[in-house]
């Protein structure tokens, strides 16, 4: 979705305010809300995908206004209702609804090491044939989804390289709305910075992205 | 850059009141736990996982591996998430590793535009810096600006390359080893290799000897 998470090449939004010894965390409840996307997202009712189009779909003003785990706070509290966890009613009400089951937790705090070592693989080592060649010249598609995409604005219509093929992986923009992981090739491709912000760049610099397949098509 | 205040204004006072945040973060997590979703505990090890065993150190030593031992800096650069394992390093946010080398012609520079990626395995959580707007819109369309900002003005021939982490691909630069660091041994270069330096905003250096610690 064209929202306002995609900001690169944006202007007007500040400057960059570093922290000197910043801390891990700010304030305990951030702490606590990072720990609670992890220890529900054992549950497996929603992918990493899923998981940032449901901050994107953040109102941009609200967006903008909201700190990073504040976000993640309203991203959490969206998910467990619209995936079955948690009822509305027990969000507003602080309270189990009547008759609730009680479960057993899916993250257990013995498996938590074991959860952080693993991670969670998004390469599938599946036959998919690559569309494009290291070295091929490749315009990044334009197109507008209205759902999750990861392929930015400011790329969309410009001509790069790929410069490396890094395997199949699974496709965010069907994986988001459960549609399926449709994998494919994911590549790293080269952009002049002149092709993507025009004479004012310099000659030399260039910006990366990790594109798939559905993205691109031949220069 | 402002190094006096930050994104959103924490730390200046402890709030003896807490936010409406904060007692709503609390409620939800009191409700999760109540219906046995949550276990506490849990909680708590994510947190102290977080906090006290993943962070820039990680990078750090695997940086100072690199700059003394040939053979493993070529397998980092050639398969960066397997060289990483040889360290215990990978898993959450460090599945798939690039390592990016910067070179007196070359400059690396990590960002995500689109949310706040990060190699969480070897850097620990992102600074609030890397998250916000003014970092995630700008890398990309003014990378040597925001380089100026934290100190570092590249000369004109080195080439700037940004790495916008748009896929589950998660980048560390590697930085020069810095001038005058022949007789450190791989411990005391670990010591001088920063986070900064790793996503790409600073280069190491080697502070002068008196500021040294014996």
């Amino acid at each position: 979705m064209n929202g306002v998470h995609d900001m690169g090449g944006m202007h007007g939004m500040g400057p960059i305010r570093y922290e000197r010894n910043e801390p891990v965390f700010h304030e305990r409840w951030e702490a606590r809300v990072f720990a609670l996307n992890i220890a529900m997202r054992a549950w497996r009712r929603w992918n990493i995908d899923a998981g940032r189009y449901e901050i994107e779909l953040i109102p941009p003003a609200e967006y903008l206004r909201m700190t990073y785990y504040e976000r993640w706070f309203v991203r959490l509290v969206e998910l467990l209702v619209k995936r079955d966890l948690v009822a509305r009613e027990e969000i507003d009400t602080g309270r189990p609804a009547p008759g609730a089951r009680k479960e057993k937790p899916a993250l257990a705090a013995e498996r938590v090491a074991s959860m952080v070592r693993n991670g969670a693989i998004a390469s599938r080592d599946v036959a998919v044939a690559p569309r494009f060649a290291v070295r091929q010249r490749v315009r990044a598609r334009t197109i507008n989804p209205a759902g999750h995409t990861r392929l930015p604005r400011y790329v969309r219509g410009r001509t790069g390289t790929i410069e490396r093929d890094h395997g199949v992986y699974v496709f965010p923009d069907t994986n988001a709305l459960f549609l399926g992981e449709k994998p494919q090739h994911v590549y790293s491709v080269r952009f002049a910075a002149r092709e993507l912000w025009g004479e004012q760049a310099p000659p030399r610099d260039a910006v990366y992205l990790d594109l798939w397949d559905d993205y691109l098509e031949p220069a | 850059m402002d190094h006096d205040h930050h994104e959103h204004g924490h730390g200046h006072a402890h709030q003896v009141v807490p936010s409406d945040l904060a007692l709503r973060v609390k409620a939800l997590e009191s409700l999760l736990v109540e219906k046995g979703l949550v276990d506490p505990a849990a909680l708590d090890t994510v947190v102290d996982t977080y906090e006290r065993k993943i962070g820039p150190r990680n990078g750090a030593r695997v940086v100072a591996r690199a700059w003394v031992d040939p053979a493993f800096k070529h397998r980092l650069l050639a398969d960066s998430t397997a060289a990483m394992a040889e360290f215990g390093y990978g898993g959450a946010q460090g599945e798939h590793m690039l390592v990016v080398e910067n070179t007196p012609d070359v400059h690396n520079l990590v960002v995500c535009t689109l949310c706040s990626c990060y190699p969480w395995s070897v850097l620990g959580l992102p600074p609030v810096w890397y998250k916000s707007s003014a970092y995630r819109s700008r890398a990309v369309i003014d990378p040597r600006g925001v380089l100026r900002e934290f100190g570092l003005d590249l000369p004109e021939h080195v080439e700037v390359r940004v790495w916008d982490s748009t896929a589950e691909l998660r980048y560390l630069v590697l930085p020069e080893r810095p001038a005058g660091s022949d007789g450190l041994d791989e411990e005391e270069l670990a010591a001088l290799v920063t986070r900064d330096a790793m996503v790409g905003v600073a280069k190491v250096a080697v502070p002068p000897a008196g500021a040294r610690k014996a």
